[in-house]
């Protein structure tokens, strides 16, 4: 078995209100920073696995996006995956 | 009294168990039983309620973590009975997230937990959920991610199927298209964020909800 880091982001798609992102526009501007556009909000997943190959570690991976990590009906995600050596 | 007996799931983080427990048995004299999420048993039921509260700490996403215990495995073909299945509040957003019912509920748009009563148009007959002499109810919401959300092809999904059962009248959350709880195709599963329990006694101020928890036993 080999052993595999994946880090997955989940974020809110474009076209769902992120209002808590917009409360921390709003401090951003409130500590003096001008000219941020746009500010969103969402989550880091830090996962180390075990598998054979990263065919399979992927397949995990997305196994658990799909099923757990997102709710897909409200957000997207993508993933770095790589091997690690201990 | 029948034997008809009403199971009331009840999560680590379920709040709402015992309320549902005093409006079912206290005022309609409706048998209960409280069924542990990690039993998948739930042949002794005839109806289930997944109440309120904050399953497995809302962790990650609101009633995420609730949809894999071996209950809502289960749950599955005791739908396809025909048997019905209410989710209140916490319920409602197991429900979506088991995909029982299309949606997803997010964070309110102003941020607030919202603890108020709140004005609702009834919008289907279908399942007979609701007192169709009536147009409107009054239910009280207690909230912090009760904002339904879907994209406008659910909108005209849910719309040509007649599967809106409730809408704000006021939205206090930013819900898409003023949504407060749907149902499935068959009418048997209801999702509300507003919680009819807890007006099922007027000198607790409002008995509205009282039609919806008894339609439990009594639609065929």
């Amino acid at each position: 078995m080999n052993q595999f880091e994946a880090k997955v982001s989940i974020r809110l798609r474009p076209s769902v209100l992120d209002p808590a992102g917009e409360a921390i526009k709003s401090a951003a501007s409130k500590l003096g920073v001008e000219g941020i556009n746009s500010l969103r909000i969402g989550k880091l997943i830090e996962v180390n696995l075990e598998a054979k190959e990263e065919k399979e570690a992927k397949e995990k991976i997305e196994l658990l996006c799909d099923r757990l990590f997102a709710n897909k009906v409200i957000e997207d995600f993508d993933y770095d995956l790589k091997e690690v050596n201990e | 009294m029948s034997n008809f007996t009403v199971g009331i799931v009840v999560f680590p983080g379920s709040n709402c168990d015992r309320d549902m427990l005093w409006a079912l048995e206290g005022c309609l004299g409706i048998k209960t039983k409280f069924i542990w999420h990690e039993s998948s048993d739930i042949s002794g039921v005839d109806s289930i309620v997944l109440p309120g509260g904050f399953s497995y700490g809302d962790y990650l996403r609101c009633g995420a973590v609730a949809r894999f215990s071996p209950l809502i495995n289960s749950l599955d073909d005791f739908v396809k009975t025909g048997r019905r299945v209410i989710g209140i509040c916490n319920g409602f957003q197991i429900l979506t997230e088991s995909g029982f019912l299309p949606g997803a509920l997010t964070t309110n748009k102003n941020l607030d937990f919202i603890c108020n009563d709140c004005e609702l148009e009834i919008i289907t007959s279908k399942g007979s959920w609701f007192n169709s002499s009536n147009n409107k109810i009054n239910l009280p919401i207690a909230h912090g991610e009760g904002r339904y959300f879907c994209d406008e092809d659910t909108f005209k999904e849910l719309s040509d199927n007649d599967l809106i059962a409730l809408r704000y009248l006021s939205n206090p959350n930013g819900s898409s298209y003023d949504i407060a709880g749907v149902i499935n195709k068959e009418g048997n599963v209801l999702g509300l964020m507003p919680h009819p329990e807890r007006a099922c006694d007027s000198t607790l101020g409002g008995n509205d909800g009282l039609f919806t928890l008894k339609s439990l036993i009594e639609f065929s």
